[in-house]
């Protein structure tokens, strides 16, 4: 009986994990789908859609009119870049705060994720203006520069998070071995928490990847990333879906990739923590 | 050999230094439409003319593109040195001082042969400051083998009472036929541009004399009541959410009577590659109320300004020049056939017979836009310019918090007079803020 009931349930959390998956990855296989569909047939009701006939057409015409490579290396840059450096900046500040905390390191801690809470376009004027005063609109180096200080506070975090949860008397036993500060960081701090940095990592590149607002704001044409991409085959005048579409598979599928390939890095990093 | 080597590479940094202190690049920010996308296409030519300008291209969704031109140009930032701008933008930001004027076209642009509405509403104090890629206006879209089988007729210049009727009448919402599709997605060019319109053909207006907006007025009461029992009744379901796309949509599917909406609309519904209708549509007036001599008054063009903060103005203004030529509509129409010419900025065009001939909205199109009178856009005074908009900087707040209102009522979340009096309380009280009303 018990066993029956424990089936029962496994099968309605299973029925029920399946519907939750569908319904969120919907959308995306509805893009998949209608990218490979030409303009006339992709506003057509969902059935005509399915039955109609299937072509690449969306594809060459993306590729022939926007510079895709250029932006998709764009997005590598600003990713990538903008993780990497806010590594740099987050591993030791997290190091501190976990190991040698002040009196104020829980109000410092609050006060940087505070600056998550302002709209990020509260301060768009003031960035645009220093921006263009320092020759940094349009440029790769400015927009790292933003994506690594808006994802700072969430790298802080995460870290400090997996930081506290290595036992500190690890540390003070290298202490004791006569290792430096940079080394304790670097050779017994930093291998022990690689799942966490590396799911860190993995969380930052999608954020920046995905990041469309100062991506937007702030670019013209050089160092426009995928996000501009996207934005570029959305009209409210004439209809580009099937365009649209194809255009945002090919935005997407980089990352998705690269998320399916490492998503058990990225699960384990985020439910497990660093040490367990 | 070494020092042929050297010489060589010599020559190459000498080249490339040469070639690229030549080159002048320009920034081009444009919006994602055909007649836009087209244009890039046509490049070589330009390419060919200009060999020393390389252009590049910033293509966005309009509204990103407004946001994005409008912060560069007030803050002089320089990104962009062509920038696409409705007839709205144009003269409040000539006035201020942010667009290049452009009165040393070259020659032979022949700038008289610009549709006199258009070039008006381009000019600030008889000075253009920027010129016309393509413009358009409203009127009647319908499907004549519905009419037909309904047993209606859509005269050329039809009433509102007509055209009600005629919804009536074409409606089958069994079959999925709705009689009439309009604009309900909330936003000031996107609803607001219709019910705008729409008002206007009613004798109503924005605001009076003394800026004091007019939504208690009897004329909107008439014409708003009349949008939502149309749409109630016989428009298809969700319309509030309907902007110029979804409609489209539903009228190249088969589910409008009638669309009323901009005339850039025809060349899409009669493109027989997407339209299912294409050979079955005909073409009326903007309608206007019984006694009321006003056909909505909607007109609109993109248009391509320099801004003061160009880097290369002569390299940008030869650009804007060719986009905006006789020779590139002949160009579009030898590569591309002449129903792809950029229409509603040149009178030359709706006199070229080939083009009457292959593009069945030609005519009413021009009748259309020479009718708008975006100076006097009511048969009531206005202290304004403007046509299904009121070309005041503070028009995008107002016009789509308004829009916000009337999509609501449409979606039957408040009554009529909630959504004409919150507009009423929520255009005053901006207005008062801002200094016009004292």
């Amino acid at each position: 009986m018990a066993r029956a009931v424990t089936n029962r349930r496994k099968a309605i959390v299973t029925v029920a994990a399946w519907l939750v998956g569908i319904a969120i990855f919907f959308p995306i296989l509805w893009i998949l789908i209608l990218s490979f569909k030409s303009e006339g047939d992709a506003i057509k009701t969902p059935i005509e859609v399915l039955t109609s006939n299937w072509t690449l057409e969306s594809y060459h015409t993306v590729q022939e009119r926007s510079d895709y490579f250029r932006h998709f290396l764009n997005s590598v840059i600003l990713s990538v870049g903008s993780t990497v450096i806010g590594l740099i900046i987050a591993v030791p500040a997290a190091w501190a705060m976990a190991f040698v905390p002040g009196k104020r390191t829980k109000d410092v801690l609050m006060w940087m994720l505070s600056t998550k809470m302002l709209p990020p376009v509260g301060v768009l004027v003031p960035i645009y203006l220093i921006f263009r005063d320092l020759g940094l609109l349009d440029s790769r180096v400015g927009l790292v520069i933003v994506l690594t200080l808006i994802n700072l506070p969430i790298i802080i975090w995460m870290l400090y998070t997996y930081f506290r949860e290595i036992p500190g008397e690890i540390l003070e036993a290298a202490r004791m071995d006569g290792a430096s500060l940079k080394n304790e960081i670097l050779y017994v701090l930093t291998p022990m928490a690689v799942p966490g940095i590396a799911s860190t990592m993995l969380l930052n590149i999608i954020l920046a990847w995905n990041e469309a607002f100062w991506t937007l704001n702030l670019t013209a044409a050089k160092a426009a990333p995928l996000t501009a991409f996207i934005a570029s085959y959305s009209s409210p005048e004439g209809l580009f879906y099937a365009k649209l579409s194809a255009a945002s598979t090919m935005a997407i599928a980089p990352i998705l990739i690269m998320g399916w390939f490492s998503q058990k890095q990225l699960v384990r990093g985020l439910t497990f923590g660093a040490v367990k | 050999m070494p020092y042929s080597y050297r010489a060589l590479l010599g020559a190459c940094a000498v080249g490339a230094l040469a070639t690229s202190a030549m080159a002048e690049t320009i920034t081009v920010a444009t919006v994602n439409n055909g007649d836009m996308i087209r244009m890039q296409g046509m490049m070589e030519d330009f390419t060919a003319q200009h060999p020393d300008i390389e252009v590049e291209w910033v293509t966005l969704e309009e509204n990103v593109l407004r946001q994005r031109v409008t912060q560069d140009v007030a803050t002089g930032g320089g990104q962009f040195d062509v920038m696409t701008i409705g007839n709205y933008e144009v003269p409040i930001w000539g006035e201020r001082g942010w667009l290049l004027a452009l009165d040393d076209l070259p020659e032979g642009y022949d700038a008289d042969d610009l549709i006199p509405s258009i070039r008006e509403a381009l000019s600030v104090d008889g000075t253009l400051y920027a010129l016309p890629f393509y413009g358009e206006s409203a009127f009647v879209m319908y499907r004549k083998d519905l009419a037909e089988a309904a047993g209606v007729s859509i005269p050329e210049e039809p009433t509102w009472a007509q055209i009600k009727e005629a919804a009536a009448a074409m409606t089958d919402k069994d079959a999925g036929v709705y009689g009439i599709c309009l604009r309900g997605k909330p936003g000031w060019g996107e609803n607001m541009a219709f019910i705008s319109a729409m008002a206007n053909s009613y004798g109503a207006r924005w605001f009076d004399m003394d800026w004091k907006p007019q939504f208690d007025s009897e004329e909107w009461q008439a014409a708003f009541k009349d949008y939502l029992e149309m749409m109630t009744n016989y428009g298809p379901p969700g319309a509030s959410s309907n902007g110029f796309n979804e409609n489209l949509s539903l009228f190249q599917q088969g589910k409008c009577g009638m669309w009323i909406d901009a005339t850039v609309a025809a060349g899409f519904v009669t493109d027989p590659e997407e339209s299912t209708v294409a050979d079955k549509v005909g073409y009326a007036v903007f309608p206007n109320k019984e006694g009321v001599d006003n056909h909505g008054n909607w007109l609109w063009s993109w248009n391509l300004g320099i801004p003061q903060s160009s880097d290369s103005p002569d390299a940008a203004k030869a650009f804007v020049a060719w986009a905006t030529s006789k020779e590139y509509t002949q160009l579009v129409a030898e590569k591309q056939g002449w129903r792809a010419a950029p229409p509603g900025t040149r009178t030359s065009l709706y006199k070229n017979s080939t083009y009457i001939e292959e593009a069945p909205f030609a005519t009413l199109t021009k009748q259309t836009m020479d009718a708008a009178t975006p100076e006097k856009p009511s048969v009531q005074d206005v202290p304004y310019v403007g046509a299904q908009f009121v070309s005041i900087p503070e028009f995008q707040g107002i016009g789509t918090a308004v829009g916000q209102q009337f999509s609501a009522a449409l979606a039957g979340q408040v009554d009529a007079d909630t959504a004409l009096n919150n507009a009423q309380q929520l255009t005053q009280r901006e207005m008062m803020k801002a200094g016009y009303i004292k």
